[in-house]
């Protein structure tokens, strides 16, 4: 491991007082219990990956029984063990918890601690010319929360009764039904908010108030405008769902009734008052729609950098791409009962947020037509990151298309809870996030760990993603139309949703082959962090942006001497014959900023 | 055993993926020269081919899966959330063309080439103020159109109405029917559940007498039907796809949902040709180990059909002695399942 960061500590006196640290380094100041941020983000970052894998493990496990119904999985039983009855299929109970699991984990320790966690620590003090978080304390807690989380989390998995089995969304009274499965994940999600407002405060503040000399918040790149409101967004919403989650612990071990009523389980009469479950819907989605946003804004800010970097061509309508994250970090807290249509809320409540729902798209088409402008008569080199951020927009794209259908709640009558929701949130804010995640690793990684990923490699793993996931997630949309329900053990008992069943088996066999490959790209990270091709160049891209004016390998602190000043945006690519022009050159004499371009033909 | 030897040789095929990859990629390394043009070439002709064959694939499935995506609605309300569905279709539809043709098209056409010049474009307010217009009002549309229809279905039903209870439990539905005087006796409390008094019914409400529980749903056809949805433990939710119907069953209220069955079972059988067609009651709320095995059957009959079946249900008050001092309550465990649907009508 000793030669991924073989210059860390040739960082320069003048540095600052972050410089010591670096001096007294051992194992576990620098590996585990860092301060430094960029360490802390590979640690978000591996932590992720090792999640992504047992949550993507999970999903293929319950392909197999929706794929293959009643299967004898016996020869998974050095894994599975007790989750599969005695006859070798799985057991529905386990069914369940592989759903529940698999979306918390991928939904929150994946693509939010995961990529808002890598990227926020990666990239804000290296962009904006920080040395580090203005708390590095609390960013080393941050991570230490999450992986507190983590931990009683995976214990979950391994007590008798197993995790918890209510789905992600843990809807009471089934969640507050459930065992001590259901304590352990309502604990460790408790740990994980604590983890995301720690590092939430920290993204917030360091961008308030650490900028370099000159980098106005108009000289921001757009990945740290969508870490911002990630932030913004992450840091409003996820109190709420911490209350939501403390009445439930609440009702299930004080025998209070906040979300209970009068209950007959199993016969038995549970006297509960007149709690509402509708309560706990309104607390959970007050976060739960919020967070389709914390995990895709970040992606979107990646994919801008990625594609005006790679396309040498500025990012189009920068103020607008600004101004449309900040309209749905607004909008995204007045969307949420779009959950809730058919949950029996007033009609008249579900209009409102039919109006607000749809309106969000506003913002989104304003991006995807901004992201495709931005390549328009570029000069596109098709590096793997861009590919990714191709495939993400793509996705977008398509994903966000269907939102239109499930966001009026005439249509969403018939989609609701069906296989088209399944399709809709996995592409839009899955897959996409997912493809935004790889785009950024693949960029980034040479500033990581001082070496390339492998190309090839790259390359093969983004096409079968690509089309692997719309080979499985298309086809969900008619099953979905058709009214198939979502979180079906089996379709066997009813004629109209087993009329599916070869199209199940067909999207088990893609996620499968999927799944392969993802092993794949964790293969080519592991693999290139010790052995890829080093980085010789320190701007290897071609980047206007700070974080390639360190040094290859940047120490504790980031820059060895002064923090750079920054005299202008960080899109001037192509601009008055320069392919790209670093933040840090001054403007020359005459030259305007962006509003005004020297040459411009083509508009009219 | 074959699914191990399946996953050896994935675990195979990966691996020489993998020489192949750090292969190619150390030959260019040697080489020296990144031969970055042809990469870009080869990588944007690849976006090319996948946007073809992604749109011919979309149209053979299209093709293949026709008839099955939306069934045929058997509600009149249905037929207005196909019509709102078929018309955001219409709008995403051309969207979703012209933005991924456009994409891979863009990504193709300006690949890197050594001699190319990208432009200095960083902005036009013309462009960014018209598609930002332009979705706006097309949502607009959108949003009234889903509105007025939102309003229409989700206005009280009629007065002609006729009721049935559906109560969700882990795991099947109860369905309560109101008898000869149309109207359900009230519930008394969850705590009045018992086995011969299954949903908690108010025996002191007189139209509880002749309240029945039935088997399957049985519907007239061409009458305002109010289906009120209860649940005895956990959220449940009343789906019936074929009809369009959705509902949350939530413990501690009630939700409703009313509407028009505009065909019988007999008649949609004859119309797909399928004579084991039934219309179907699922779950579409996880609910436990049992959620997708909360079936009933729905059958839609004429308006005479329905009443005869009416007519010739034992009350449950009757089945279970609620009026009956003598008979204890607790001997009559077994029957809480009401009478099956008359054999002509099934």
């Amino acid at each position: 491991m000793s030669d991924v960061n073989t210059t860390m500590e040739h960082t320069h006196a003048e540095a600052g007082h972050h410089a010591h640290e670096a001096h007294h380094e051992n194992f576990f100041t620098k590996y585990l219990f860092t301060m430094d941020h960029k360490m802390i983000a590979k640690q978000f970052l591996i932590t992720g990956i090792f999640w992504a894998i047992i949550g993507a493990f999970f999903s293929v496990v319950f392909r197999l029984q929706l794929g293959f119904p009643n299967a004898d999985l016996s020869w998974l039983a050095p894994v599975m063990g007790r989750w599969l009855t005695p006859d070798g299929t799985l057991d529905p109970n386990f069914y369940n918890a592989l759903i529940t699991m698999h979306g918390t984990l991928l939904v929150f320790f994946v693509l939010t601690a995961g990529l808002s966690g890598t990227f926020a620590n990666f990239l804000i003090p290296l962009q904006i010319g920080a040395r580090d978080m203005a708390s590095p304390l609390m960013n080393m807690l941050s991570y230490w929360f999450f992986f507190l989380a983590s931990v009683i989390m995976f214990a979950s998995l391994f007590i008798p009764d197993g995790p918890a089995q209510g789905g992600w969304t843990a809807y009471p009274p089934l969640s507050y039904l459930q065992g001590q499965g259901m304590t352990l994940w309502l604990l460790s999600l408790t740990f994980f908010v604590a983890s995301t407002v720690l590092g939430g405060l920290n993204y917030i503040t360091t961008i308030l108030n650490m900028r370099t000399k000159g980098m106005s918040m108009f000289k921001m790149p757009l990945t740290i405008w969508a870490l911002f409101f990630t932030a913004v967004i992450g840091l409003l919403s996820f109190p709420v769902l911490v209350a939501g989650f403390i009445l439930l612990i609440f009702d299930r071990s004080l025998g209070t009734s906040f979300y209970l009523s009068d209950l007959v389980v199993n016969g038995q009469f549970l006297d509960k008052g007149t709690g509402s479950p509708i309560l706990y819907e309104h607390l959970f989605w007050f976060l739960g729609h919020p967070e389709v946003y914390i995990v895709i804004l970040p992606a979107m800010g990646i994919v801008s950098e990625v594609l005006s970097v790679n396309s040498k061509k500025p990012v189009f309508g920068y103020r607008a791409m600004v101004f449309s994250i900040l309209a749905i970090t607004i909008l995204s807290f007045l969307v949420w009962a779009h959950h809730m249509f058919v949950s029996g809320m007033n009609p008249f409540v579900g209009s409102i947020f039919v109006l607000f729902t749809l309106l969000i798209a506003v913002p989104s088409a304003i991006k995807v037509f901004n992201w495709i402008a931005t390549i328009w008569r570029g000069n596109i080199r098709l590096n793997p990151q861009t590919m990714y951020a191709i495939g993400f927009v793509s996705m977008f794209i398509s994903g966000g298309l269907t939102g239109i259908f499930l966001g009026n709640s005439t249509i969403d009558i018939q989609l609701h809870d069906t296989y088209f929701i399944v399709a809709h949130f996995h592409i839009v804010m899955g897959v996409a996030a997912f493809l935004g995640m790889f785009a950024g690793v693949h960029h980034w990684f040479p500033k990581m760990f001082g070496r390339y990923m492998n190309r090839s490699m790259a390359y093969m793993h983004f096409w079968v993603t690509l089309i692997g996931a719309y080979l499985i997630f298309w086809p969900m949309h008619y099953m979905g139309m058709a009214g198939v329900p979502r979180r079906y053990y089996s379709f066997d008992a009813f004629d109209a949703f087993s009329q599916f069943a070869g199209m199940n088996t067909f999207i088990s066999v893609v996620a499968m082959i999927v799944f392969a490959f993802q092993i794949l790209w964790v293969a080519n990270f592991f693999y290139s962090i010790f052995r890829g091709r080093k980085v010789k160049e320190s701007n290897p891209w071609g980047a206007t942006t700070l974080e390639w004016t360190t040094p290859i390998n940047p120490g504790h602190g980031n820059w060895p001497g002064d923090i750079p000043e920054v005299y202008r945006w960080p899109y001037d690519y192509n601009k008055n014959g320069h392919e790209f022009i670093p933040q840090t050159v001054p403007m020359e004499e005459g030259e305007l900023e962006h509003e005004e371009t020297p040459a411009p033909e083509k508009v009219s | 055993m074959t699914a191990l030897l399946i996953i050896l040789v994935i675990v195979l095929v990966l691996v020489v993926l993998l020489q192949i990859a750090l292969t190619s990629d150390f030959i260019n390394f040697i080489k020296g020269d990144d031969d970055e043009e042809g990469r870009s070439k080869f990588q944007g002709t690849m976006l090319m081919v996948f946007l073809v064959f992604g749109f011919i694939a979309l149209l053979w499935s299209v093709y293949y899966f026709k008839g099955r995506f939306l069934p045929e609605p058997a509600s009149e309300h249905g037929h207005l959330i196909d019509m709102n569905f078929n018309l955001a279709l219409l709008f995403t539809g051309i969207v979703f063309v012209v933005t991924q043709i456009l994409l891979f098209y863009f990504a193709y056409k300006f690949r890197y080439r050594k001699d190319r010049k990208a432009l200095y474009f960083p902005e036009n307010n013309k462009l960014e103020v018209a598609w930002t217009i332009v979705p706006a009002i097309v949502l607009t549309f959108l949003i009234v159109k889903g509105l007025t229809s939102w309003y229409a279905i989700t206005s009280d039903a009629p007065e002609d109405k006729i009721v049935f209870e559906a109560t969700g439990k882990q795991f099947a539905w109860v369905l309560r029917y109101p008898g000869v005087d149309g109207e359900l006796g009230a519930l008394a409390g969850r705590d009045k559940v018992s086995p011969t008094n299954e949903v908690g019914i108010d025996w002191n409400d007189p139209s509880s007498k002749d309240d029945f529980l039935a088997n399957d749903i049985v519907l007239p056809v061409g009458k305002p039907v109010e289906v009120q949805i209860e649940a005895m433990d956990v959220i449940h939710s009343f789906f019936l796809p074929h009809f369009r119907l959705k509902m949350d069953a939530v413990p501690g209220i009630t939700t409703r949902f009313w509407f028009v069955p505009t065909i019988t079972t007999a008649e949609m059988r004859e119309k797909l040709g399928d004579p084991g067609f039934n219309f179907e009651l699922a779950c579409a709320e996880l609910c436990g180990r049992g959620h997708s095995s909360m079936r009933k059957v729905v059958t839609i009959v004429t308006p005479e059909e329905y009443d005869k079946w009416v007519k010739a249900q034992t009350p449950y008050s009757q089945l279970v002695g609620a009026y009956e001092q003598k008979a204890p309550l607790q001997t009559a465990d077994n029957s809480n399942t009401g009478t099956p649907l008359n054999a002509e009508i099934n």
